[in-house]
């Protein structure tokens, strides 16, 4: 059995804390110079030069790209063949969030009661940990800051077998024009089909992690992916929702099995600020 | 593009149109959901707003951290839509401007007509060159908030998006409406 101290991985899971908020991917950055070509919004490219430079910015000065360094959500792939020395894996995660969050200068914007108290916790914590347990001694880490203006505008539907792939079209378009200039386009959108009601969610943020430009390795997805990417943008909706022809970097679909009696789907919207890194111990 | 001051002046707000990119340089103050709530409490005990609110300018945002040395850490707009239920009021009390990002609701902007005052929109998710243009910060109410504390914000050349003006001009409708395609 593979050993790790566990304030190996405090100190790492800090580090990505602070990677992730300050330092976007090379995908998005790309998708973003891609969206600035095309727009035809004279606003609509004033908007993208000025989330370019602040993408250059904050690389620059190891400052955080969003204010909202938001909810911090991992991905944690565990392998039965390791265990953490001198503490828990899920303390040390907890650690290093409040540690990352405290030594990045991160906002801390986690409530501790959802409707009554609504308290900061001051720390950032709890994280939202979705766990698997996978063979071999490693253990893989994605974590994903969620912004709240963009994780408010998604939704799960449980469809009917019957609506099939045209009531998924329908719901995803929807959803996106119904969210507007709200959630910070152009937006990444993750789509989840199949499953129960709960996982379908989890497939749909999942979604939004895939790199963009990555496609659905089924054809008839990807196809569903591009014509959505194609008729959201049609939408006019534009960067910050104040008109343009580019309103979203990417659809990315994931799927499972689902009940006989069932078509859940779920809409995980993601900011421009699509931010997430990753770590293997 | 227009450079303009804080307090604005009804004649600058009447010169501004949904569309038009500003640079705002002046006080404006900060408040998000929690001091919006504190805000209408106070009103509703009859207590005085723990700022002035004649011809100011509120700017929706919760910002991060500053680092040693510097005023402030990023800090780009929140969702405005949130604030809607609030604002009305304090435009009827004499408030000028908002800086936030997404859409008002027809009540903000009724009120805005009435009473002349103007939405401008800062780019979200661009906290960092954001800050740069924000040169002092300073806690003037609920400390406790944290993140949602009201301070005082000195800026300069901070770059915005009027997308509503005082005489209904609303760039989230005429924007989108214009690029739809089919």
């Amino acid at each position: 059995m593979r050993e790790i101290e566990f304030q190996e991985i405090v100190e790492k899971v800090a580090h990505l804390c602070m990677e992730a908020n300050y330092r976007i991917g090379e995908d998005v950055l790309e998708a973003l110079r891609k969206a600035r070509e095309k727009e035809e919004s004279p606003v609509g490219r004033y908007i993208l030069d000025i989330i370019i430079k602040n993408n250059e910015i904050a690389n620059k000065e190891n400052m955080p790209i969003c204010q909202d360094t938001g909810f911090a959500v991992f991905f944690v792939d565990v392998g039965e063949d390791v265990r953490v020395k001198g503490g828990s894996l899920r303390d040390a995660i907890f650690e290093g969030v409040r540690k990352g969050y405290r030594e990045g200068y991160l906002r801390k914007s986690i409530v501790d009661d959802p409707v009554f108290d609504r308290k900061n916790t001051r720390d950032n914590t709890p994280p939202v940990i979705h766990w698997r347990i996978v063979p071999g001694d490693r253990i893989h880490i994605v974590f994903a800051p969620k912004g709240g203006g963009s994780e408010n505008m998604s939704e799960v539907r449980m469809l009917t077998p019957a609506q099939g792939i045209e009531g998924v079209k329908n719901f995803v378009l929807e959803r996106v024009e119904r969210s507007g200039g709200n959630p910070c386009p152009p937006i990444v959108v993750g789509v989840g089909i199949g499953g129960t009601f709960e996982y379908a969610a989890i497939l749909a943020k999942r979604a939004v992690l895939r790199p963009i430009g990555s496609k659905n390795p089924d054809p008839r997805y990807a196809e569903v992916e591009e014509e959505l990417l194609e008729r959201i943008n049609k939408l006019g909706i534009g960067p910050m929702g104040l008109g343009g022809t580019v309103t979203a970097l990417a659809v990315h679909i994931e799927t499972f099995p689902c009940h006989i009696a069932s078509l859940p789907c779920a809409v995980n919207i993601q900011c421009h600020a699509a931010r997430h890194k990753e770590i293997t111990i | 593009m227009k450079k303009i001051q804080t307090p604005l002046t009804d004649e600058v707000i009447e010169s501004l149109r949904a569309g038009d990119q500003v640079l705002l340089t002046g006080i404006v103050y900060t408040a998000r959901d929690a001091a919006h709530k504190r805000f209408m409490e106070a009103l509703d005990r009859g207590e005085e707003l723990p700022i002035p609110i004649k011809g100011q300018v509120i700017y929706y945002v919760g910002p991060a951290p500053a680092k040693p040395g510097m005023p402030i850490g990023s800090a780009g707009p929140t969702t405005s839509g949130r604030m809607d239920p609030y604002a009305p009021r304090l435009i009827e009390l004499g408030l000028k401007g908002m800086i936030g990002k997404g859409p008002r609701k027809e009540p903000v902007i009724e009120a805005m007509k009435k009473y002349k005052a103007v939405y401008f929109t800062a780019v979200g998710g661009a906290g960092a060159i954001i800050a740069r243009s924000i040169k002092s910060s300073k806690v003037v109410a609920y400390e406790d908030l944290g993140p949602e504390a009201v301070r005082e914000l000195y800026v300069e050349d901070l770059p915005l998006i009027v997308s509503i003006d005082a005489w209904g001009g609303d760039l989230h409708k005429e924007g989108p409406s214009k690029y739809r395609r089919e």
